[in-house]
């Protein structure tokens, strides 16, 4: 192996002014051609991520992950799965209970995904069951499809643990809650284990926009719906 | 349904199978620059089959930004707030808040909801107007980059700046703060922020309204009168009530940035920060006067770093909305411009270095690219931007987000007498989960910074190695802590956690009693995870790290605000809470982490409850 020359590693960090030594100082690097940038619009940027997989919901229909099911809409999604026994029954519960919070708003400016961690076993009859069983209203779709897809959807929304032993222990995916507004590019996420009445607050100040003095000291869920329209 | 075995993606295998080629072939690091394999950052060059995620097309990862060139252009300096006159303030400042309805908004003209607590002891005697815009700025020399669009705070005079003006003050001179939330709507964010904020005073002894705490959010077309007494901690006791608190709680190095609940990493990163110092009859900024620490602004220069991901295709700096890690950046800002250089003359300077964040921990060294392995000592006087009782000579100085360090570097007296030296991050942190604890090589790791030095010049300020005593530490007896209090961070459920809970505007998760001292343990047991923790309202004091006591003459012998947890970290420290009622957050200031739950709220009263876990 060559000798590794300290100008080679300059070279390296794109320090090639500096190494050509102290005439090559006075100017302003080695001159570059203005680079064409694409001119991609923030929204596509986000969509780019989205996977557009084919999902199989509860109900049996058939969709587009995001042309259908995200694009132009407000979102909430979590992972589960039918036979989960510790974090999901609250998560789901606590859901529930925002969607009954929500009234009819759910299902029409508001929708609820959950996607299954277990494409294997949950197909459409085991999340129909699950879904009954828990007393989900309209709006809310369990999802699930082709492992891959489903993975897919998992690793690109950020349902994960850098660590592989943690990623792979499906638990540790659970109870995450990615709140998104398609068309106002606003997404974030927030604990579903939170209590339903706070989970609202959650979803009005950051889907809704609605300022936080309007909330102080009233019931939320009747003050947004008096509202009509979310701002 | 049919059972389907998992198959990972064909980029994801080939990188794999890459990455463990070159383990085989058993190459060394050096070779792996050689080969162009290796990034400054010490990551592998993320061509075509070598990342995780395998590709550039989606931009926003570590490793795809453009290239730019770096150290063509100059440091830039941000410009001090302008004061304004009272008069200029319209509606004009109330110490209630102005909750009439603007007919424009159909909001309160005013975002807060509470008195200013003080106001009538501390009438403020300065004011300033700043407001929150959108602008498109340079980060890179000109045509290699396009104009960003960022988030900016306004000076009246200078127009918008990232970072934000400097907001100078001073003891004594009580100051009120409008800031106006004039964002864009919430579709024209660029693709990441909320335009929804509440802009915190990082370090300073404020009260609860004037905080500006995560759940003090104001929206577009609002503003917000944020009053600070300007008086030391412990003005409202009766030990230090004469002299308007404690003189030893003086505070030099402060910044300020939004705090909005849930969004504090994407609004911090697109551009709501800024500096603010504050100067007294010791601290003065002038080198003739008091402790002789070199004058502002010409000598002592507040530095910003920050790092960032650009987008490849579009040039544009991105956020990665769907990782809940942390966000490590490969373009390094200083001051708002990627790799700047500064010209200094042959003397003393006082740096006062911020760590942006959003996850990123650097360990600072100068070094001389001529002589990488010639150590160039530099002198610390603060830590957390708290003037240390004396300077302490080091040759690096590790640095968490939100954590600030003042360093006095002679450039007269590097040796070797080299024309340029470099700001240099050696720590490695390959993700945002923290640090690697492995320090690269001189001149492997990221050049953040590029002193040109230039002519001697003359020099009035103190030189640090005939140690000189700035403020003593108030030490706290442990025999006086009321309680006990433990707190473990934790990862919980693809969330960060607290003692097992999660943010929660509506959760005072316990009560201290005012004017009280209180004993805390804070514990990261978690393996991989770094959280540098902030508690607002008062200084603390460390006591013991992992057991180990905290001495007198040690860096962390001195009054923080921020504490760095790394991996299977525990620390005690002591802390006080004077003067002021209400509620207060302590929260990991990855703001990733912060934004994703990990943080609580705690309030000041005059009774204090006994939860040793809250």
């Amino acid at each position: 192996m060559n000798v590794f020359t300290r100008r080679d590693w300059l070279r390296t960090l794109g320090l090639t002014s500096l190494a050509s030594g102290v005439a090559a100082r006075s100017v302003a690097g080695p001159q570059t051609t203005p680079r064409r940038w694409k001119n991609i619009s923030a929204r596509d940027r986000i969509r780019a991520r989205i996977p557009n997989v084919e999902v199989i919901a509860h109900t049996g229909q058939k969709f587009r992950f995001f042309d259908d099911l995200i694009y132009g809409k407000r979102v909430i999604i979590n992972f589960m799965y039918a036979q989960c026994e510790g974090i999901c029954v609250p998560v789901t519960q606590n859901l529930v209970k925002v969607q009954e919070l929500l009234r009819d708003r759910v299902g029409k400016d508001l929708f609820f995904y959950s996607i299954t961690l277990k494409p294997e076993q949950d197909d459409v009859a085991a999340l129909r069951h699950y879904a009954e069983m828990n007393g989900v209203g309209p709006g809310w779709l369990f999802l699930t499809g082709r492992p891959e897809d489903m993975e897919a959807l998992r690793v690109a929304l950020g349902f994960t643990d850098p660590d592989p032993v943690r990623d792979a222990d499906k638990s540790n995916h659970i109870g995450n809650l990615l709140l998104g507004n398609e068309p106002e590019l606003s997404w974030c996420a927030g604990p579903g284990q939170l209590d339903p009445e706070y989970l609202v607050r959650m979803i009005q100040w950051n889907l809704y926009d609605v300022p936080r003095h309007e909330l102080e000291n009233r019931l939320l869920a009747e003050k947004m719906l008096s509202k009509g329209e979310p701002r | 349904m049919r059972i389907l075995k998992y198959q990972e993606p064909k980029l994801v295998r080939i990188a794999r199978k890459n990455r463990q080629e070159i383990v085989r072939a058993g190459l060394t690091r050096r070779e792996l620059f050689r080969l162009g394999l290796l990034t400054g950052a010490g990551l592998l060059v993320p061509i075509r089959g070598l990342s995780a995620r395998a590709s550039c097309t989606e931009g926003c990862q570590l490793g795809c930004s453009p290239p730019t060139t770096p150290f063509v252009e100059p440091l830039p300096i941000m410009p001090i707030l302008t004061e304004v006159p009272e008069s200029s303030l319209v509606p004009a400042p109330t110490t209630n808040p102005n909750t009439a309805i603007n007919p424009n908004t159909g909001l309160p003209f005013e975002g807060r909801v509470e008195p200013h607590q003080f106001r009538d002891r501390f009438p403020p005697v300065k004011f300033f107007e700043t407001r929150m815009v959108r602008a498109d700025l340079r980060i890179a020399r000109a045509g290699e980059l396009p104009l960003q669009p960022l988030w900016a705070f306004t000076d009246p005079v200078a127009g918008p700046s990232v970072p934000g003006p400097t907001i100078v003050s001073r003891y004594g001179q009580p100051i009120l703060i409008r800031r106006h939330n004039d964002l864009p709507p919430l579709a024209e964010n660029g693709g990441f922020g909320k335009p929804s904020v509440s802009t915190h005073l990082h370090n300073f002894h404020s009260a609860p309204e004037s905080d500006g705490g995560p759940c003090r959010f104001f929206e577009r077309g609002q503003y917000y009168d944020y009053h600070h007494t300007m008086a030391n901690a412990g003005f409202n006791t009766p030990e230090f009530s004469a002299t308007d608190g404690d003189i030893r709680e003086s505070l030099s190095t402060l910044w300020y940035h939004d705090h909005r609940l849930d969004f504090t990493a994407p609004n911090v990163y697109k551009g709501l920060a800024g500096f603010h110092l504050v100067f007294n009859e010791f601290d003065t900024g002038d080198e003739n006067t008091g402790f002789r620490l070199p004058s502002f602004p010409e000598f002592d220069i507040p530095l910003f770093l920050a790092d960032k991901l650009v987008d490849p295709e579009t040039g544009l700096i991105c956020f990665d909305l769907f990782n809940f890690d942390g966000l490590v950046g490969d373009k390094f800002t200083v001051n708002g411009m990627i790799q700047p250089f500064l010209e200094v003359r042959k003397r003393r300077y006082r740096f006062r270095i911020l760590d942006g964040g959003p996850s990123r921990f650097y360990q600072l060294f100068l070094t001389d690219l001529d002589h990488p392995n010639q150590p160039i000592p530099f002198w610390i006087i603060s830590n957390d931007g708290n003037l240390l009782p004396r300077p302490i000579q080091a040759t690096s100085v590790r640095i968490g987000v939100a954590e600030r360090f003042d360093i006095i570097v002679d450039f007269s007296q590097i040796p070797n007498n080299p024309s340029r030296i470099y700001l240099e991050n050696r720590l490695r942190q390959d993700d945002g989960r923290g640090p690697d604890n492995e320090i690269l090589p001189a001149g492997q790791g990221n050049l953040l910074l590029e002193f040109r030095i230039g002519e001697p010049a003359p020099d009035n300020s103190v030189d640090p190695a005939t140690m000189p005593t700035f403020y003593e530490v108030p030490v706290i007896n442990p025999a006086d802590s009321r309680i006990t209090r433990t707190f473990e961070f934790e990862r919980k459920n693809g969330q960060w956690a607290i003692n097992d809970k999660f943010a929660n505007c509506e959760d005072i998760r316990f009560r201290v009693r005012r004017n009280s001292v209180e004993r805390w343990r804070l514990r990261n047991s978690s393996g991989g995870w770094a959280h540098p923790i902030h508690i607002h309202l008062e200084e603390f004091q460390l006591q013991k790290i992992n057991g180990v006591a905290v001495r007198p003459g040690q860096l962390d012998f001195a009054r923080k605000d921020v504490v760095r947890l790394e991996a299977n970290t525990e620390v005690e420290l002591l802390m006080r809470f004077r003067d002021f009622l209400g509620d207060y957050p302590m929260h990991c200031h990855n703001t990733i982490h912060e934004d994703h739950a990990m943080l609580l709220l705690f309030a000041v009263d005059e009774v204090g409850d006994n939860k040793t876990k809250p």
